[in-house]
C-alpha cells in the first residue's frame, strides 16, 4: 500500500491550499495591524485647534486613559464615526484628543461647530508628520492609550457602536 | 483678435529669457538623492493603495512618505536605518522585500528547496524506472526462454 | 426584453449543458452511442444559448440600457462606442461571462475537431468540460448575474474605469481567457483518459495540438496585458508581480511545462502519469487565477469588486473539480504503465528537468504570491512580498532552464553522453560567453546580471543556429528548400526558442541600459537625454469624447535632425472625475522614447519624466515568436494526419 500513498500527495498539498483559502476569506488582506501595540505612544506637540498659540502633548494625558482620534473634515468615514465619538464623550467613561489630520483650521473648526464636539483637545497635524509617526494609513483611525502612555489597541476605520461596546469599552475597563 | 495678438506678444516676452537658458532642471534639488529615493520607493509599499509600490502611487500619502524618505535620505540615513523607520510605524507590510527571519525562512530558502526536492525525485525515479524496466526486461527474456 | 432574453438564455444553456453531461457520461459508461451523441448534439445548443446571452449584454451596452445594472456600473452613453462593447467584461459578472462563452467556445472547437477520437472517449471529454461548464453558469446566474435590473434606472451610468478605456481592453481579455479556459481542454483530455485508463502515446498526441493552441492564446494574452500597463500606467513598468499577474503566469509556466512532457509521452510514452498530473494543474491554475482575482483574499492592482461570498462559491467549486481529479489522479495511477527506456542523459531527461525547473519557479511564484496569506490565517502577523522578492528569487532558479534548453536541442532521445555534447556545443558556449564578458564593457556598463543574460540570449541563438546549420547540411539541397524542408514541429521549437532568447535579450537591455529622468520643464526648454534632444513646446488643452486633457508636445531631435513629435497627455474623465497619465511613445526596434506629463508645478512649467528604453519592444517580440513557434508546431502534418493514424491503430 505504501508506495501509493505519493499518488496522493497533489490532493494533500491541494487540501492545504483550499484550507488556507477558506481561512483567507474571512481576513481582510487591506488592514494592516500596527506594530505600535503595546508600545509608548509617539510624543508629539502640536497647536489646539481651539488656540493656536497653546500646545498639546500626549505627556499631558498621562494618568488616565484616554483615546487619540485621527479625523479630517475631508474624510467622510469621520462623518459616520462621529455620533458614536459624541455618546462615547457624553459617557465621559475616557478622554477622546482629536488629532486633525492635514486638514485647514477653518473646515475643521466648522465641523465642530455644526455638528458637535466630542473632544477634549484638538491637536492639530497640518502636514500629517505627526501621523507618519503613528502609522496613520487612512483616516479615521483611533488609538487607546493607557495611564502609562503605553498604545494597547488600533481602531482601523470609524469606531462603530458595536466595537465601541464589544471591543473598547472592556478594554478601558480593564486599563482603569 | 487684438487683444489675443497682445497676449501672445506678452507671452512671448515672458518666454524669451527663459529660451536664453533652455537647459531643463532636474524636478529635485539634489539628482543624487532623487537616484536613492527611486531606488528605495521601488522596495517600499504604498500603503493605501491595491497593491502598489511608494514609486508607482500618485496618492497623497504616498507623496508624504516619498517626501519623508527623501528627507531621511538629505539627514544621512542609509537605507537599511530608513526602511526600519517605516517599519517602526507601518510594520513589516511596508517592505515589498521580506526581512529574513523565523517567519519568511520557508519563502527565502522554499525556491531552492524546490529546486532539490524536483532534481532529487527526478534522480530517483529515474533510477527506480530504468532497474525497474531491466527487471522487466529480463523477465521478458526468462520468459521467452522458458517458452524456447 | 432583451435582458430577460440573455437570462433566459442563461437559465437554457445551463440545462443543455446538464443534458451534455448526463447523456456524454451515461453514454460513454454504457457505451451506447445514441446517448453519446445527444450529449454531442447538447453543447450545440449550448453554445448557441451561451453566446446568445453574451450578445445580448452587449446589445444592453451598445444601446445605453442603464437599467440593467451591470451597465449601468459600467458604462455611459459618453463612453466611445468600442469601449461600451469591451466593457462588457470590464467587470465581474460580465468577465464570468466572457469566462463562459469562450469554455463553450472551446467546447464546441472540441466536437468539431475531434471526430476521430474513440467515440467513448470523446463522450468523457465532452461531458467532463460540461462539467466545468455547469459551475461557471451557476456561477453567472447565481452569484454575479449581469443581467440584474436596476429598479429605477439611472440617468446615465458610473462609466468604465478610465484605466480599461483603451484599446488594449478590446483584445487583451479576450485573448487571455482564451488562454485559461482552453487548458480545460486539456485538462478533459486527461479526466478521459484517466477514466478509460487509456493514457497512450496516442493521447499524448491529441492533447498536444490542444494544449498548444491554449498555450499560444495565453502568452499572446499576457503579453499584451504586460505592454498594455507599459504604455497606460504612465511609469514604463512592464511586469509589476502583481497577485493577478502571478496568476496568470503560473498557468502559463505549468503549460510550458505540460507542452514538453507531452513531447516526452507522445516520443517514449514515458513519463506518462506525469504528463496526467501537469495537464491536471494547469488548469487548476487557471480557476485558482479566477479565485484569487475575484475572492479578494489578495490586494492587487487588477481586482475586480471582490465578494467573500462569490469567494466561497468559486472555493467549493474549485474543490470539487480539482479535488474530484486529483482523487481520480490517485486512484488511477497505479495501474498506469512505465513507457519507454532511456538514460540519465538523454534528450527526455532533459525535456524532464525543464519540468523540474518550471514546477519549481511555478512553486516560488505562488510561495511569494500566498506567503502572505500563509501568515495572515496562522496568526502571524502581515508582511508584503512584492518584485524585489521575485526578482531575487525567479532569476536564479530559471537560469539553469536556459542552459538546459541549448543541450536539449542537440541530445539524442533515449540516450546520449555528456562528453559528445560539449563536443558539440564549445563554439557556441565559447562565443557566448566571450560576447558576454565583452559586449556590456562597450556598451559603457558591466555588471554580473547584464552579462549573465547576454550570455543566456546568446547560448539560446548560438546553439539554435547551430542545430539549424547542422539540420541543414544533412539535406543535401539548397539551404532555402532545405529550411522549408525541415518538420514544422522541429521549426517551431527553434522559433520559441529563439522567442525566449529574444525577450531575455530585451529585459537584460532596459534593466540594464535604461536612461530616466524626472525634470521639471517650462516651455521652450530642453533636456540632453541619452543623445536625444527633447524640447518641450507646450501645453495646449483638449477635449475628448468623455473627458479632457492637458496635451504636451514634445519635439525629440538627434544631432538636428527631428526624430519624432511626442504629445503626451494628462486627462481626467469626467464621470469620474479621475485624473489619468497618456505616456507619448515612439517605439522603435532598437529603443523606445517615453515620455511621460506629471503635474503642472507653477509658473508654466510641468513635472516631466523622460525615459529612453533599450530593446524594450523586444520584451513583447519575444513573446510573440515564442506563439509563432507554437503556431508552427501546430501546423505540423503529423497532426493532421491524426484521422488515417487513428483508422489504422487498434
Amino acid at each position: 500500500m505504501r508506495p501509493y500513498l505519493r499518488y496522493l500527495l497533489p490532493l494533500a498539498i491541494f487540501l492545504v491550499l483550499v484550507g488556507f483559502f477558506a481561512a483567507g476569506l474571512k481576513l481582510n488582506p487591506r488592514e494592516v495591524p500596527s506594530p505600535l501595540i503595546d508600545k509608548p505612544a509617539p510624543a508629539f506637540d502640536l497647536p489646539l485647534l481651539s488656540d493656536v498659540g497653546k500646545k498639546f502633548s500626549p505627556e499631558q494625558m498621562r494618568g488616565q486613559v484616554w483615546v487619540l482620534n485621527v479625523w479630517a473634515s475631508w474624510c467622510g468615514a469621520c462623518r459616520d464615526e462621529h455620533p458614536v465619538l459624541m455618546a462615547m464623550s457624553r459617557q465621559g467613561a475616557l478622554a477622546i484628543v482629536g488629532l486633525n489630520y492635514k486638514d485647514t483650521n477653518a473646515e475643521a473648526a466648522t465641523v465642530l461647530k455644526n455638528s458637535g464636539n466630542p473632544y477634549q483637545f484638538v491637536a492639530v497635524d497640518a502636514d500629517g508628520r505627526t501621523g507618519i509617526d503613528y502609522g496613520v494609513y487612512g483616516v479615521p483611525e483611533s488609538y487607546i492609550i493607557d495611564k502609562q502612555g503605553i498604545i494597547r489597541y488600533k481602531q482601523i476605520g470609524p469606531m462603530t457602536a458595536n466595537v465601541l461596546r464589544e471591543k473598547i469599552m472592556p478594554l478601558v475597563k480593564g486599563l482603569q | 483678435m487684438k487683444l489675443s495678438i497682445l497676449k501672445v506678444l506678452s507671452a512671448l516676452l515672458l518666454i524669451l529669457p527663459l529660451l536664453a537658458c533652455t537647459e531643463a532642471r532636474p524636478l529635485a534639488d539634489d539628482p543624487a538623492v532623487e537616484v536613492r529615493l527611486r531606488h528605495l520607493s521601488h522596495e517600499l509599499r504604498c500603503l493605501v493603495c491595491q497593491n502598489q509600490t511608494l514609486a508607482d502611487s500618485n496618492a497623497p500619502l504616498a507623496q508624504d512618505l516619498r517626501q519623508e524618505v527623501r528627507e531621511l535620505i538629505v539627514k544621512g540615513l542609509n537605507d537599511q536605518e530608513i526602511t526600519d523607520y517605516l517599519v517602526v510605524r507601518y510594520g513589516d507590510f511596508v517592505r515589498y522585500r521580506p526581512a529574513v527571519n523565523a517567519q519568511t525562512l520557508l519563502l527565502w530558502i522554499g525556491p531552492a528547496l524546490l529546486l532539490a526536492i524536483g532534481f532529487g525525485s527526478l534522480w530517483w525515479t529515474l533510477r527506480r524506472r530504468n532497474s525497474l524496466l531491466a527487471d522487466i526486461d529480463n523477465n521478458d527474456q526468462e520468459e521467452k526462454e522458458e517458452e524456447a | 426584453m432583451i435582458p430577460e432574453l440573455g437570462q433566459f438564455s442563461l437559465i437554457l444553456a445551463l440545462l443543455l449543458v446538464m443534458l451534455q453531461v448526463g447523456f456524454s457520461f451515461i453514454g460513454a459508461t454504457h457505451n451506447n452511442q445514441l446517448w453519446m451523441s445527444v450529449g454531442t448534439s447538447a453543447t450545440r445548443g449550448q453554445f448557441i444559448f451561451t453566446g446568445m446571452a453574451f450578445v445580448c449584454l452587449a446589445y444592453a451596452f451598445y444601446a445605453n440600457d442603464f437599467s440593467v445594472l451591470y451597465v449601468a456600473s459600467n458604462s455611459n452613453s459618453a463612453l466611445p462606442l468600442e469601449y461600451r462593447l469591451a466593457a462588457v467584461w470590464g467587470g465581474h459578472e460580465g468577465s464570468i461571462l466572457l469566462w463562459t462563452t469562450t469554455l463553450s467556445l472551446w467546447t464546441i472547437a472540441v466536437t468539431l475537431f475531434s471526430r476521430h477520437l474513440p467515440a467513448v472517449f470523446r463522450a468523457r471529454l465532452i461531458g467532463t468540460m460540461g462539467l466545468i461548464s455547469i459551475g461557471f453558469l451557476m456561477f453567472c446566474l447565481f452569484t454575479s448575474n449581469p443581467f440584474d435590473r436596476l429598479i429605477p434606472a439611472a440617468l446615465d451610468g458610473r462609466d468604465l474605469n478610465p484605466l480599461l478605456q483603451d484599446p488594449g481592453m478590446v483584445f487583451h481579455p479576450p485573448v487571455l481567457y482564451m488562454g485559461y479556459v482552453g487548458f480545460s481542454v486539456a485538462f478533459g483530455f486527461a479526466i478521459a483518459a484517466l477514466l478509460g485508463g487509456e493514457l497512450t502515446q496516442q493521447w499524448a498526441r491529441w492533447t498536444r495540438t490542444w494544449t498548444t493552441a491554449a498555450w499560444i492564446f495565453l502568452t499572446v494574452g499576457i503579453a499584451f496585458g504586460s505592454e498594455w500597463a507599459y504604455y497606460e500606467l504612465g511609469w514604463g513598468g512592464w511586469w509589476f508581480w502583481d497577485a493577478v499577474e502571478n496568476a496568470s503566469f503560473m498557468p502559463w509556466l505549468v503549460g510550458t511545462a505540460l507542452i514538453h512532457s507531452l513531447a516526452v509521452t507522445e516520443k517514449r510514452g514515458a513519463f506518462k502519469l506525469w504528463t496526467v498530473l501537469l495537464a491536471i494543474v494547469a488548469f487548476s491554475l487557471s480557476l485558482l487565477g479566477t479565485f484569487l482575482v475575484r475572492s479578494g483574499v489578495l490586494t492587487s492592482v487588477h481586482a475586480f469588486a471582490t465578494d467573500p461570498e462569490r469567494g466561497l462559491f468559486i472555493l467549493i467549486f474549485l474543490g470539487l473539480v480539482i479535488g474530484g481529479a486529483l482523487i481520480l489522479f490517485a486512484l488511477r495511477a497505479p495501474q498506469v504503465g512505465l513507457g519507454g527506456r532511456f538514460g540519465m542523459v538523454s534528450r527526455e531527461s532533459f525535456l524532464l528537468s525543464n519540468n523540474v525547473i518550471m514546477i519549481a519557479a511555478t512553486g516560488a511564484v505562488m510561495l511569494g504570491t500566498l506567503y502572505p496569506l500563509f501568515l495572515d490565517a496562522l496568526g502571524m502577523g502581515k508582511i508584503s512580498v512584492g518584485p524585489p522578492y521575485f526578482d531575487a528569487v525567479f532569476v536564479p532558479v530559471m537560469t539553469p532552464a536556459i542552459f538546459l534548453m541549448g543541450l536539449a536541442i542537440f541530445s539524442k532521445w533515449k540516450n546520449d553522453d555528456l562528453p559528445t555534447l560539449a563536443k558539440r556545443l564549445k563554439w557556441a558556449f565559447a562565443v557566448s560567453a566571450a560576447t558576454a564578458l565583452l559586449l556590456p564593457l562597450v556598451l559603457g556598463k558591466w555588471t554580473p546580471l547584464i552579462s549573465l543574460g547576454v550570455l543566456m540570449a546568446l547560448w539560446i541563438f548560438t546553439t539554435a543556429f547551430v542545430s539549424l546549420r547542422q539540420r541543414l547540411q544533412q539535406r543535401q539541397q539548397g539551404w532555402l528548400p532545405a529550411l522549408f524542408g525541415l518538420p514544422r514541429a522541429y521549426l517551431g521549437m527553434i522559433v520559441a526558442h529563439l522567442g525566449v532568447a529574444v525577450f531575455i535579450t530585451g529585459v537584460t537591455m532596459v534593466k540594464g541600459y535604461e536612461v530616466e529622468q524626472d525634470l521639471r520643464m517650462s516651455p521652450g526648454e530642453s533636456a540632453q537625454i541619452g543623445g536625444y534632444v527633447f524640447r518641450f513646446e507646450g501645453v495646449s488643452d483638449a477635449v475628448g469624447p468623455n473627458y479632457i486633457a492637458a496635451k504636451g508636445l514634445f519635439k525629440v531631435t538627434r544631432n538636428d535632425k527631428l526624430v519624432a513629435m511626442l504629445v503626451p497627455e494628462k486627462r481626467t474623465y469626467m464621470v469620474q472625475n479621475m485624473p489619468m497619465t497618456e505616456a507619448a511613445i515612439q517605439t522603435g526596434f532598437f529603443r523606445d522614447l517615453y515620455v511621460s506629463l506629471g503635474e503642472p508645478i507653477g509658473d508654466d512649467a510641468w513635472a516631466v519624466r523622460i525615459y529612453i528604453k533599450p530593446f524594450v519592444q523586444w520584451i513583447w517580440g519575444g513573446c510573440l515568436l515564442m506563439a509563432a513557434g507554437g503556431l508552427l508546431a501546430i501546423l505540423d502534418p503529423r497532426y493532421r494526419r491524426r484521422k488515417k493514424d487513428e483508422q489504422i491503430a487498434p
